[in-house]
């Protein structure tokens, strides 16, 4: 194997491997739409970390949080739904960020990577990039692992327990937020959710425990990123678009696999 | 944990020394233009059982939740005992069935607790063949006698219990009643209960509180039972059956300890009166 794919897939397993923990958070907390909320307002982060002349990692983490804290607030209006919020938070970033994209003449943007990944044009200084957050990411979730799945189950009851609910769901939307700036690069921002949420809604299944579920995932992930790289080199097809469909073809095979029923 | 507790709690607590865990006065709560409460005032004693009572929408949730400092009052002081500890079974409790959790690991989100102790927490609710079960799975009496187990499992010195009989069959509810009471006794902690349940909760309570935004009535459930404001809010008929039922009460226990079946007639609400 040569360095080259070697490279490309590190850099997806590393995305996989911390998005299948965090994953399964966002299918236990129906974050699904909060999920492609942020990830669409990456974009837009991007285009401020090239305004500011920074990495655009630094954009996306400080708009995605920017978002969520809007996103947190909003939630206290009773006049709209939440999924129309949502929505509207949603497209608004994504339409805003291209259009601000398309008034930075001076940078070239590839756009269709930012959209859909571009991650077998992974650079080394990528791949650290990954890995350090990567890693970070899941050390700070081990950290608050007991109180975020107390708050997951029942807020009120972990508040009284003396949960400090709104600091771990804070640090919950921080870690989404440098998570989808890694995965930008592997799968694009219109898909990023994707590899949140199916290899986690795949594994339900076959896990008595939250631990194995999240493990579970991770795995699922990797394997999913490794059949859509090797896609990607056998057909020339889209690396990011093929790790999610990928992931697609995994989840229905679970689905017809004889299982734990959830009750089990 | 302890401590994270006591720093939520520390922006409404008074000195050590009355002997009132809980004390409200005069609080307020309305939502958006609409009262929902209004001038509640109430204190809770050690090792004291209250009921509050009140119709759908007389604002027990709300009261309960302000007095656990999950709501902010929008007038009105909230006064906890310092270092109160509190165990809470909230209402209406549904775990997504998308999240695989056992009940052994439910117990295990409560806190840390010394070896063995959750299994034994679910012993004394009648519950340990359930341990190892998914919280899914198991029946709505199971489900409300493990949320009690977590709530035990603190220690508490106040237990708040927000309609605990729900999803439980008539049987099971009176049951679940005597756990309560068992358990009260065996910790020496208060009870803050919530419930409609009048005919059963009343045996168990040292003092009702009955509830329409505003309290209406409170005291002994003999002497409630018989106060105007109760009669109209919950009609003669009710309030009646609970004469009974307390009459009732008074004569079983005494001779052999079961429950007898006195059959309720004019002659035992003569004794009442």
């Amino acid at each position: 194997m040569n360095d080259f794919v070697v490279k490309t897939l590190l850099a997806g397993f590393g995305v996989a491997v911390v998005a299948g923990p965090l994953g399964a958070f966002v299918v236990w907390r129906r974050m699904a739409y909060f999920g492609d909320a942020l990830s669409h307002a990456a974009l837009l982060g991007v285009g401020l970390g090239l305004v500011l002349g920074m990495d655009p990692v630094f954009g996306v983490v400080v708009i995605c949080v920017a978002v969520a804290v809007l996103l947190a607030l909003s939630q206290r209006q009773k006049s709209l739904a939440g999924d129309t919020v949502l929505g509207i938070m949603a497209h608004a970033t994504l339409a805003i960020g291209l259009v601000a994209l398309a008034f930075l003449t001076s940078v070239r943007v590839d756009l269709m990577g930012l959209l859909l990944g571009d991650v077998l044009a992974v650079t080394t200084k990528d791949l650290w990039r990954i890995w350090v957050a990567g890693v970070g990411t899941l050390v700070v979730l081990a950290g608050i692992w007991r109180p975020l799945l107390a708050a997951t189950v029942h807020e009120d009851l972990a508040r009284v327990e003396g949960v400090p609910v709104q600091g771990v769901q804070l640090t919950l939307m921080v870690l989404m937020a440098i998570v989808i700036a890694i995965a930008m690069k592997v799968v694009g921002v219109l898909l990023i959710t994707s590899l949140l949420i199916i290899p986690s809604a795949a594994t339900r299944r076959f896990c008595r425990t939250p631990e194995q579920m999240a493990v579970l995932a991770a795995v699922l992930g990797c394997c999913a990123v490794a059949i859509g790289i090797w896609l990607s080199f056998h057909f020339d097809t889209p690396a990011g678009p093929s790790i999610v469909v990928a992931e697609t073809a995994i989840f229905l095979i679970t689905v017809f696999t004889p299982g734990r029923s959830p009750g089990q | 944990m302890d401590n994270v507790n006591a720093a939520v709690m520390s922006s409404r607590i008074q000195p050590d020394g009355g002997s009132s865990l809980l004390e409200m006065q005069d609080v307020c709560f309305e939502r958006g233009g609409k009262a929902i409460l209004e001038h509640i005032s109430l204190s809770l004693a050690r090792g004291e059982i209250m009921t509050l009572i009140g119709p759908n929408g007389s604002g027990k949730t709300t009261l309960v939740k302000i007095a656990l400092g999950l709501l902010e009052p929008d007038s009105g002081t909230v006064a906890r005992k310092r270092g109160l500890r509190i165990g809470y079974m909230p209402q209406r409790v549904v775990i997504d069935p998308v999240l695989p959790l056992t009940v052994r690991r439910f117990l295990s989100l409560g806190g840390k607790c010394q070896l063995g102790r959750r299994r034994t927490a679910l012993e004394e609710v009648g519950a340990p063949h359930v341990i190892d079960s998914a919280v899914q799975s198991i029946s709505g009496g199971e489900f409300q006698r493990v949320l009690l187990a977590r709530a035990i499992l603190r220690e508490p010195d106040l237990l708040v219990l927000d309609e605990p009989v729900q999803g439980v069959d008539v049987t099971g509810q009176a049951a679940l009643y005597d756990l309560i009471s068992r358990i009260r006794t065996r910790y020496g902690c208060a009870v803050l209960m919530v419930s409609h349940d009048l005919h059963l909760v009343m045996a168990q309570t040292d003092r009702v509180v009955c509830l329409n935004q505003h309290i209406c009535c409170s005291g002994h459930p003999a002497v409630v039972s018989k106060d105007p404001a109760f009669i109209e809010m919950f009609g003669k008929e009710d309030a009646d059956r609970l004469a009974v039922y307390h009459h009732h009460h008074d004569h079983v226990h005494e001779p052999s300890g079961e429950i007898a079946t006195h059959p309720p007639g004019p002659h035992s609400h003569d004794h009442h009166d």
